[in-house]
């Protein structure tokens, strides 16, 4: 819970990570890869503000008392999402599996939510994997990286894919309703379909009772995303990433990026994840409530945000779509996770507050 | 000018498709050196390890053809450095593969519709370029779906947006309306506010792409300056 000039603002971190990238993690004969996976992140790391840098070692790996303290104790959060990537191409014993963030749950029980995961390229042996997992850790929702690579080959797969529709139709079997997909930076693998959207646009209509989290809202491919998003009701932007990056280092393209998705997402299907251990949650958290769009003249045809907007955000709306119980002091209507039908002037082509 | 002048602004004719800007501006340019017998040696260098093999591959393929053809150049050498995949790429350009031929297994096809998506990203943020100013002075949707290059003030912005748009195939003359749509149709006078908003964020996107790779870039090679 995060209190501030006498407003309660309930936090669920949806999109969060416990993750090892120590040198005793690394493949052998693919170091490189496990380092420049990283040191990728690492770079990210230091857009946030220079007093919460981290030493680069510290940033391989956390214990789980900082990971405990950081979160919680000094970072607001109430329920914290757990989405697990494997990366075991260069990762031993994966980056962050569903065990590792598993073992944290059975001591936190309270504390957090684990994700699962599928990769379609794993077969029949995959499907029986979501299922033991679903039944043993009670999954709500996966996170899929369309991008990873794999065994078979580097160039990822896509949500259209048959066999994905397969893990799909399982998710749905199993009572898991949020797709955490992410569609971000491109960094792997080699053909285009990597970071295009068009996946997530057909599988949203082809599976309207599933919710499609798109983390970080498919930036650099905003646009993508945005057009996207108007057209299917259940697609939600992930502000992982979008925050972290860019309220600090890029104040202009945060605000920028905010009023864009208010406008073609909304508030009621934004949702906040701090992306730790990229960043802490606190100054995020901090930074977001006392931040305000600018009143220059660029910015003028963008909403304001209201303190109901940034609860929602923060917290309310991931909450309703993982049914994660809310004290009655904090609650609000959103409509996430609610049938919508969408905006009718944006799909004719014919909306916009100003020429 | 020099050999070497006139190679380093044939490096500038080579864009980052995803940022659409020169490698020279993003400061890509590691080193650029041209030997007595006319070698052309050029190091390249991207803001992360991770960058996408894609993208990297046709920046380095197109440095190689517009170094090559420049007079007096005897041969070619471009080496991308630091780059997760910079073996494959290198031996890939350097013995005229493409980009399939260089990731056998793993690439399905050649790069040329990427880079069309790219371009077709760059002719509508253009458009946001040279028509925000006119909105802001208050030219409204009838007259900005009637405008045409021709009669839109003149300005770099303009002169990119019709190099862009040549680069595609589309019309660039001065009777070519300036809104358009990707497939080169006209933008009506009720699509023209929306349109400007999708331009707006087109354009976002890819600016605010391009001042984090520049950041990126800057702290991966803190204390080294390229040649530019």
């Amino acid at each position: 819970m995060y209190e501030k000039d006498g407003e309660k603002y309930f936090i669920v971190d949806s999109h969060m990570h416990f993750w090892d990238a120590s040198r005793e993690n690394w493949v052998q004969g693919r170091e490189q890869y496990a380092k420049g996976w990283i040191d990728c992140f690492y770079g990210y790391h230091t857009l946030g503000p220079p007093e919460t840098h981290w030493d680069w070692e510290h940033y391989l790996k956390v214990s789980e008392d900082d990971l405990m303290k950081d979160v919680f104790q000094d970072g607001y959060v109430d329920k914290a999402i757990f989405q697990s990537t494997y990366l075991k191409y260069w990762y031993k014993d994966g980056f962050n599996t569903v065990e590792q963030n598993g073992a944290l749950l059975e001591k936190h029980p309270d504390k957090f939510i684990v994700n699962g995961r599928f990769d379609p390229r794993d077969g029949e042996a995959g499907l029986r994997q979501l299922e033991e997992d679903a039944r043993r850790w009670n999954l709500r929702g996966v996170k899929v990286y369309t991008a990873e690579w794999h065994e078979n080959g580097s160039r990822g797969w896509k949500l259209t894919d048959k066999d994905s529709y397969r893990f799909l139709e399982k998710c749905r079997e199993l009572g898991i309703k949020n797709i955490h997909a992410h569609k971000g930076p491109t960094v792997w693998p080699l053909n285009k379909d990597a970071f295009s959207m068009e996946d997530v646009d057909q599988t949203a209509t082809d599976f309207r009772d599933l919710n499609f989290i798109i983390e970080h809202a498919g930036i650099p491919r905003i646009d993508d995303f945005a057009y996207m998003a108007v057209q299917e009701p259940n697609v939600y932007a992930g502000l992982s990433v979008v925050i972290g990056a860019h309220l600090y280092a890029r104040p202009k393209s945060f605000a920028k990026f905010m009023g864009e998705l208010l406008f073609w997402v909304g508030e009621d299907r934004m949702t906040f994840g701090s992306d730790y251990n990229i960043w802490t949650p606190k100054w995020q958290i901090e930074g977001f409530v006392d931040w305000q769009m600018p009143d220059d003249e660029a910015f003028s045809d963008y909403p304001r945000l209201t303190t109901a907007t940034k609860k929602k955000i923060l917290g309310l709306n991931a909450a309703k779509l993982y049914g994660i119980d809310v004290p009655p002091e904090c609650q609000l209507p959103t409509t996430a996770g609610e049938p919508m039908q969408p905006g009718e002037e944006l799909v004719d082509e014919i909306a916009g507050s100003q020429a | 000018m020099s050999l070497r002048d006139t190679v380093w602004k044939a490096l500038g004719t080579v864009l980052d498709p995803e940022l659409d800007e020169p490698i020279t501006d993003l400061d890509f340019v590691a080193s650029c050196t041209v030997s007595a017998e006319g070698v052309a040696s050029v190091h390249l260098r991207l803001p992360t390890f991770f960058c996408a093999p894609n993208f990297s591959f046709l920046m380095v393929a197109d440095a190689h053809d517009a170094v090559s053809a420049v007079q007096g150049v005897t041969r070619a050498e471009i080496v991308l450095d630091d780059h997760h995949a910079s073996a494959e790429i290198n031996d890939g350009v350097a013995a005229h593969a493409g980009f399939v031929e260089t990731f056998v297994g793993e690439a399905d096809a050649e790069l040329d519709e990427l880079r069309r998506y790219f371009l077709e990203k760059a002719v509508v943020a253009g458009q946001d370029r040279v028509a925000r100013p006119l909105v802001d002075a208050g030219v409204g949707p009838d007259e900005l779906a009637d405008l045409t290059l021709g009669s839109a003030p003149a300005s770099k912005d303009l002169d990119r947006l019709r190099r862009r748009r040549a680069a595609l195939g589309l019309r660039d003359d001065d009777d070519a309306p300036l809104l358009i749509h990707p497939d080169g149709s006209r933008v009506t006078a009720a699509q023209v506010p929306l349109h400007l908003r999708r331009a707006r964020l087109t354009r976002l996107g890819i600016e605010a792409n391009g001042e984090l790779c520049t950041s990126f870039l800057k702290t991966r090679y803190a204390g080294t300056s390229g040649t530019g």
